[in-house]
């Protein structure tokens, strides 16, 4: 097999709509006679309704309804469902609109839906609705929220513990931590983040009053399962009777896997009215509706024996949940934390648990990396930690507990088994690109000079697409891990690729046409790949976890082995040769007979031949299309190496990064240029996180950081160049051996940072601080240690 | 309701417009172009730049009516013919992965690429500053503005 596309920086089919400004965004559809929803969102964090006065709001031009909760449940709405429920988890009432006596629960809660002729007209009834609440005093810290004594946010779910999840036996850990030579201990917060992909949500719904169909296009990364919830739980709306839409979608990153109230709302108002109806959140209304990420504090125990090896780690987490659960939030602090724990490492003996609260704060949910980073960044800070103890090389203290080659499969004790890497050679690669040695010595000259210079290096693990479906559902899910397709050959041998993955950025339309192409041999210009839409799609799972790769490219595979397998029935009978004499062209397309390449059936004979079925096999049916869904026998396990270099001003306590260095292996590539770019994308929110980003609530439950202004993310003037290698371990079990790459720049990223910080200031004798690096925290404790 | 008159592409437009209509509003509502992008709403992303009367201005920090008499490029009126080199960089060098940005991020470039030839890469940075992107980490950005700048 050749052709080889598969492996080349292809430029991305998608880009020419994108850089003309023809993208196919939720919110620039306009339909006839749209009319346009305003939301009215709690100003409390925690208050009960007593009354809401529409009056004086309905009385206004252009106003066209207004709705409040109970309406929508009395119309047989229903609560937001979990879609990952953990053994006796406690799952809180959520409605897409809390009716008139329920409680507000987080600031931004809705309260009342306007429907307008404008979206400044709706706006401006918005601010016309009067409400009377009753506050309450609110609870926005995950630790505490669990105390005796604190707000209680449902009342049917005590001490806001929505449930505790523990892997491991803890007192026979215990019990190695107290028999190990040395025990590092570490107290530790991974601060909330919010997710802020550049397009805010956005809904937009049509009901089709003859068929009684619903179309609704949404800003989702999946909206497979998004109907499914809409007609299961909350709209009631059939599946067969509603049409879910995700054109283009500008970023996600988690936070657009989940099912938000405006996505029933907009279909629910469209029907009622029966308009189209169009809602687009502000960023104002984003950043306080948008399922934020992280929120960790930890503590943690790292045992070590005399010879400097791992003995036992002992993790214990109050992962703060916000006001409701999310779709996925149960999933995130317990299979896809703690099973990450042992990262590159032999640990022989883990225990974690997980302390899952309810406070007045935004749901959390996935955000890139979505529990993986949390656990890197525990294993990885004690690693650190250990090595500063026993005043071992960072690097070669990691090479002293890594699992090897001839390792794997490698089970680690906390459920997972790896398929397969080299960590060694990861290492050589990374010490190699930043030139390790030398950045250690110019870092030593430079603290001889007094200057605050530091190293940092992270070696991390990720467990990508999520599988297999059997395990996933004995662990709380209510969906599969399986991802569809179909390659649809038409007659005049175009190739359309139909996905159930879906892409926001990805360059899924480049990247799995790379690979039909190389599979049939045609060129490019001759696949077009299709996703997002129900009704062309059959079912599929979306994008997350890093899975469309692995998951969703191999069931691309399948389809296509299925395509050819049947190409070379038809072509067999129309050449008069048995299957076995006959080779699939792969720089061509199409069939010949092994030996005697003119003795050939073009692809578009084929194709053509397949559907005017005048000379088909007795018993082959017409037509050139086929199916695979793909149940994935196991994670990938993408790993990295990432080595950078930091400095912080020590007059202001500013830190900048200045040079970075990141070695992946994400298996084999199928585009190199995309998956770099992932990577780079992935380290920018990484460094985001450790050095600037903070969801931050005051003890009232406001949201301190609700702008681009109070919430930092990175800009092009505070990213460094970063450097990017690979080394390829492919991923033994699925069919193109790659592993996802879309998280592990995140994941990695931060505990570089981090790292590189701690060690500038390790000389000042400065042994933690949590995250973000911000100057004002730099500046402080350097004057503390002074 | 107040008229104005703006050419937007190389088209003359005249509307009826309410004086609080934001420009961005009216060039993605009133006139149907939806290629510049919304993505904040304190003027700290730069998604909705455009060029008004040879600046690149953020469009949502502009009232439409403050527009009248103006004129004004968008991202659908950049190429001519064929793509600027702007665009032309931005997809060679992989310069956008969702697309949210890019149009804000194009005309951004664009302008400082026209108001400063030579431009280097910590001028590029600092220029692009006002614009944010979630999914590149701008590296590629910033090669793609060096590349059309070498253009």
């Amino acid at each position: 097999m050749t052709q080889a596309l598969v492996g080349t920086s292809v430029k991305r089919k998608e880009d020419p709509r994108f850089i003309q400004g023809r993208g196919k965004y939720v919110a620039n559809l306009q339909l006839p006679e749209m009319a346009y929803i305003a939301v009215k969102r709690s100003p409390y964090a925690h208050a009960r309704i007593e009354a809401i006065d529409t009056r004086a709001a309905e009385a206004m031009a252009g106003v066209l309804a207004i709705f409040t909760g109970q309406e929508l449940i009395d119309s047989g709405v229903g609560k937001l469902p979990c879609g990952w429920v953990v053994p006796g988890c406690k799952v809180p009432t959520r409605w897409p609109v809390v009716p008139v006596g329920d409680k507000v629960r987080h600031v931004g809660d809705s309260v009342a839906v306007v429907v307008a002729t404008s979206p400044y007209i709706a706006e401006d009834a918005v601010e016309a609705i009067e409400v009377s609440y009753t506050p309450f005093a609110a609870v926005t810290d995950a630790k505490r929220a669990m105390q005796p004594g604190q707000p209680v946010l449902h009342d049917d779910i005590p001490n806001n513990l929505s449930y505790t999840w523990a892997l491991g036996d803890r007192p026979t850990i215990e019990q190695a931590l107290s028999a190990s030579a040395h025990v590092i201990k570490l107290d530790l917060t991974n601060q909330r983040l919010i997710p802020n992909a550049m397009e805010p949500r956005a809904a937009v719904a049509q009901w089709n009053a003859a068929t009684e169909e619903m179309t609704l296009w949404t800003t989702s990364q999946n909206p497979h399962p998004i109907r499914l919830l809409l007609s299961a739980f909350t709209l009631g709306i059939p599946e067969h009777k509603l049409r879910v839409i995700s054109p283009d979608v500008g970023g996600g990153f988690g936070s657009k896997i989940f099912h938000y109230p405006e996505e029933i709302i907009t279909p629910w108002v469209a029907r009622k009215i029966n308009r189209p109806v169009k809602w687009v959140a502000s960023r104002s209304e984003s950043f306080v509706t948008d399922s934020h990420g992280r929120d960790h504090v930890t503590h943690a125990e790292l045992g070590l024996d005399a010879e400097g090896h791992i003995t036992a780690l002992l993790v214990e987490t109050w992962a703060d949940h916000g006001a409701y659960l999310s779709t996925f939030a149960p999933l995130i602090p317990t299979a896809f934390y703690h099973c990450l724990l042992s990262g590159l490492y032999k640990i022989p003996l883990i225990y974690g648990i997980t302390y899952a609260t309810l406070t007045n704060t935004v749901p959390v949910d996935a955000y890139r990396g979505a529990g993986r980073p949390e656990a890197a960044y525990v294993v990885e800070r004690l690693i650190d930690l250990a090595a500063r103890k026993l005043d071992l090389d960072p690097i070669a203290f990691r090479r002293h507990n890594f699992i090897q080659p001839e390792e794997f499969p490698y089970q680690t004790p906390v459920a997972m088994l790896y398929d397969s890497g080299d960590y060694n050679r990861l290492f050589d690669k990374a010490q190699e690109l930043s030139s390790y040695s030398e950045l250690v010595a110019a870092r030593e000259a430079a603290r001889a000079q007094g200057r605050l210079v530091g190293i940092g290096v992270s070696g991390c693990i990720e467990a990508s697409g999520p599988a297999p479906s059997k395990v996933a559902g004995a662990l709380g899910s209510a969906v599969g891990f399986w991802e569809s397709s179909i390659v649809r050959v038409h007659p005049s041998g175009k190739v359309s690729v139909l996905t159930g993955s879906h892409t926001h950025g990805q360059g899924h339309e480049t990247a799995f046409a790379q690979i039909v192409a190389d599979q049939l041999g045609v060129p490019m210009e001759d696949i077009e790949v299709i996703h997002g839409d129900t009704a062309a799609i059959p079912f599929g799972m979306g994008t997350y976890g890093s899975r469309s790769m692995a998951v969703g490219g191999s069931a691309i595979v399948k389809s296509a082995e299925k395509v050819r397998k049947k190409m070379l029935k038809i072509a067999a009978h129309q050449l008069e040769a048995a299957e076995e004499d006959l080779t699939y062209d792969f720089n061509g397309g199409g069939v010949y007979v092994k030996g005697s390449p003119s003795q050939k059936k073009s692809f578009f004979d084929l194709s053509l031949g397949a559907y005017t079925a005048h000379n088909l096999p007795d018993g082959l049916e017409p037509g050139l299309e086929e199916q695979a869904f793909y149940d994935p026998a196991n994670f990938t396990f993408p790993n990295s190496a990432h080595i950078c270099q930091v400095e912080i001003d020590r007059a202001t306590g500013e830190v900048s990064v200045q040079k970075y260095y990141a070695v992946d292996d994400v298996g084999n590539v199928i585009n190199p240029m995309l998956v770099d770019g992932q990577i780079v994308g992935g380290i920018a929110q990484g460094i985001g996180q450790a050095l600037w980003e903070y969801g931050a609530y005051d003890e009232s439950g406001q949201l301190l950081s609700g702008t681009f202004m109070d919430y930092a993310m990175p800009r092009a003037d505070v990213m460094p160049a970063i450097h990017t290698a690979r080394t390829v371990t492919p991923s033994p079990h699925n069919p193109l051996g790659v592993k996802g790459a879309g998280e592990m720049g995140t994941i990695a990223a931060t505990v570089a940072v981090a790292h590189a910080v701690m060690d500038a200031l390790a000389p000042l004798g400065i042994r933690h601080l949590d995250m973000p690096f911000t100057a004002e925290k730099v500046w402080s404790a350097i004057q503390e240690a002074a | 309701m107040t008229a104005i008159n703006v050419v937007v592409n190389g088209k003359s437009y005249t509307r009826e417009v309410e004086p609080r209509l934001l420009l961005v509003d009216f060039i993605r509502d009133t006139l149907s172009l939806t290629g510049t992008n919304i993505a904040c709403d304190t003027s700290q992303c730069g998604a909705c730049t455009i060029h008004l009367d040879g600046q690149a201005v953020k469009s949502c920090t502009v009232l439409a009516v403050q527009a009248d008499g103006s004129t004004l490029t968008t991202i659908e009126g950049l190429a001519n013919g064929k793509l600027h080199p702007m665009q032309q960089a931005f997809w060679d060098q992989h310069g956008l992965q969702c697309g949210y940005c890019t149009p804000g991020m194009i005309m951004a470039a664009a302008k400082l690429v026209e108001e400063n030839p030579e431009i280097t890469e910590a001028e590029i940075r600092h220029g692009l500053e006002g614009n944010l992107c979630r999914c590149t980490g701008y590296q590629n950005i910033v090669a793609a503005v060096a590349q059309a700048a070498k253009a």
